[in-house]
């Protein structure tokens, strides 16, 4: 995977670039727009061919929302989306349809994410239905090649969603992303309201097709230890900013801003090992993106908020190579 | 339709897969037994309204002079009106005209309802507030006041005009049934998967709408047509409805308005009554038969 990287990397397969989204709040008798909530506040990225890049936030991180504004199913309020080198911001919805073929998305929830009242065959299909003009034969051809491949028998094409289990729907969800040969695929915390065990049964399922497809991942989840498993990059998201990105293995090793370093020492161990460094524990909730603290949209639960955090906005700057991070403890 | 459930479970036995949503909405229904008695009262008006011609020889719009209000005898087993008419001609010809205006009544409206349900409901904004505010502007209008003033000002009116007067009136409480279903639907993250798939808008409509809010619509479409047949009852009743000397049960049921038919002649005016009964109570029975195969969590005894 790291070859594909260094061989392709001047051409991202998704370059974003200050991407904002802001929904008005509503209030009064007139409906009258009263105030912005930031779900996405500037947030720039790109993503390289092969690669998977994880996207870990709390509830309320706004990292759904960049997911689903990337993929064009929300509009963008600012900001530029390039796919390879078309700028799909301010596509219309025809002219962007073709382009769905290439960026497809898993859905979280496995039981709301299909239609119960079509087949697995046809839901399978559906995309390519939609997209392609194959003939129904070679539509079914596909359908089984891609059930089949994400572990499910093919008999399972006659049968309904109700009839299997959340880990089995998500493989499903999968079958349907993938048939379209997608290069780009947002996965919208796939394996969060799946068990455990079935957890990294769908997470292996994922990486073993990455490879043998050749996709890109942009992988939204709510736990990190998910996202080590899968991810090449991790970009930590708090109120709608990216407040630190880098390689994997770095942003394990050596967080560098509170938030992470927060995230990480929550992660239940079986080990020992790290019993000797202090645990952070983050006070409180996450602040309503609707009413975000002054300056550093951390400070209110940060344990090293001073002064400065409160009158200046930090920004993303490096202080490693790919790894950048915003806070005012590292730059100066 | 007994042969029909006993194939249905030889087939489920054999074959396990394919129990698909509206297969296993079918089998709760036929488990239902008040339903399906519904289904047989119901397909016992339908078959007599189809071969009426078959079952009496007497013309039920022609009266003859000599035979008027005459008790059962062999001939005229229920007697005849007031115009000498053959009561039980009236009442099986009348079974065509009040379950033509009840079923047509209720497709209309159903077309209506549904049609602008499903862009209010889909589309919101700006078109979904005209369409809910025209709803709300017919239904503050009282309803049978509306309908007897156009028939009133049509003159003649027609089984067509009827069925027209009824539906326009009639729409809005669909329409928000069938608005409210899309609106809690378009939250569903399937919804959005088939956006993100790229399927255009008709085919979200009809492929993942609809087959998920046609619980709701069927069940309502049929209480509405229970309800058209009251509707058109009523109003042959008071004379508002479809004139003389068409049959309807309403109209028949008017002939009772005279005291001396009412006490004596009860062979006249309980049949029409009792077919209205039964036919109503039929297809709510099966309306409610419809709602718990749609929906199997809600009210289960």
């Amino acid at each position: 995977m790291t070859i594909k990287n260094e061989t392709k990397e001047e051409t991202p397969v998704l370059n974003v670039r200050n991407i904002k989204k802001y929904f008005p709040i509503k209030g009064g008798v007139f409906k009258r727009t009263v105030g912005q909530l930031k779900a996405v506040d500037d947030i720039s990225l790109s993503i390289n061919q092969g690669e998977t890049l994880g996207i870990v936030g709390e509830s309320g991180s706004g990292k759904s929302t960049l997911g689903r504004v990337i993929l064009k199913l929300l509009d963008a309020t600012e900001g530029t989306i390039l796919y390879k080198d078309a700028n799909i911001t301010s596509m219309k919805r025809n002219q962007f349809r073709p382009y769905r073929r290439n960026m497809q998305m898993v859905f979280q929830d496995p039981f709301g994410s299909l239609n119960s009242k079509m087949s697995v065959a046809e839901l399978v299909e559906e995309p390519l239905l939609v997209q392609t003009s194959l003939s129904k034969k070679e539509r079914q051809a596909k359908a089984i090649e891609f059930i089949e491949k994400v572990g499910l028998r093919a008999e399972d094409r006659l049968k309904y969603p109700h009839e299997f289990s959340g880990g089995q729907r998500q493989r499903i969800s999968i079958a349907r992303a993938l048939i379209t040969n997608p290069e780009f695929v947002v996965c919208d915390e796939p394996v969060s309201a799946l068990d455990i065990s079935i957890q990294a049964q769908v997470l292996n399922l994922m990486k073993d097709l990455q490879e043998e497809l050749g996709l890109t991942y942009l992988f939204i989840a709510h736990d990190l230890s998910v996202v080590k498993h899968i991810s090449d990059r991790v970009a930590v998201m708090y109120l709608g900013k990216i407040v630190e990105i880098a390689p994997t293995s770095k942003l394990f090793q050596e967080p560098a801003h509170p938030y992470t370093q927060a995230l990480l020492s929550s992660i239940p161990t079986l080990t020992k090992k790290k019993a000797d460094e202090p645990a952070i524990k983050l006070k409180g909730d996450i602040p309503s993106p609707a009413n975000p603290p002054s300056g550093c949209a951390f400070r209110t639960r940060c344990p090293f908020a001073h002064e400065r955090c409160e009158k200046e906005v930090p920004s993303l700057a490096a202080v490693g190579t790919e790894h950048e991070v915003s806070c005012h403890l590292h730059h100066d | 339709m007994k042969a029909n459930s006993t194939e249905d479970i030889q087939v489920s036995s054999t074959q396990k897969y394919n129990q698909s949503p509206f297969t296993l909405a079918r089998k709760r229904f036929l488990k239902n037994k008040l339903a399906l008695a519904g289904i047989v009262v119901l397909v016992i008006f339908i078959l007599a309204a189809l071969f009426a011609p078959l079952l009496t020889e007497h013309d039920p719009t022609k009266g003859d002079l000599m035979l008027i209000e005459k008790p059962p005898s062999a001939d005229h087993i229920l007697g005849t009106d007031g115009s000498g008419r053959d009561n039980f001609a009236r009442l099986i010809y009348g079974a065509r005209i009040s379950l033509t205006v009840g079923f047509s009544a209720m497709l209309f409206t159903l077309i209506i309802g549904v049609v602008t349900g499903a862009v209010a409901g889909y589309y919101g904004g700006k078109v979904d507030n005209m369409i809910m505010r025209a709803a709300d502007l017919v239904l503050a209008l009282p309803f049978l006041v509306l309908a007897l003033t156009i028939i009133a000002i049509l003159e003649k009116v027609t089984v067509g005009i009827f069925v027209t007067v009824i539906a326009i009136t009639a729409w809005p409480t669909l329409t928000r049934i069938v608005r409210g279903t899309f609106l809690s639907l378009r939250e569903q993250e399937f919804i959005l998967g088939a956006r993100a798939i790229g399927a255009n808008d008709l085919r979200i409509i009809f492929k993942h709408f609809i087959p998920n809010a046609i619980g709701p619509i069927i069940v309502n479409a049929t209480l509405l047509m229970a309800t058209m047949i009251i509707v058109e009852s009523g109003l042959s009743f008071i004379g508002m409805g479809i004139p003389q000397p068409t049959p309807t049960w309403g109209n028949m049921i008017s002939e009772a308005q005279n005291i001396r038919i009412l006490r004596d002649h009860p062979e006249a005016w309980i049949p029409p009554g009792l077919a209205i009964l039964l036919t109503v109570l039929a297809i709510n029975f099966i309306g409610d038969g419809l709602r718990d195969a749609f929906d199997p969590k809600s009210n289960r005894r």
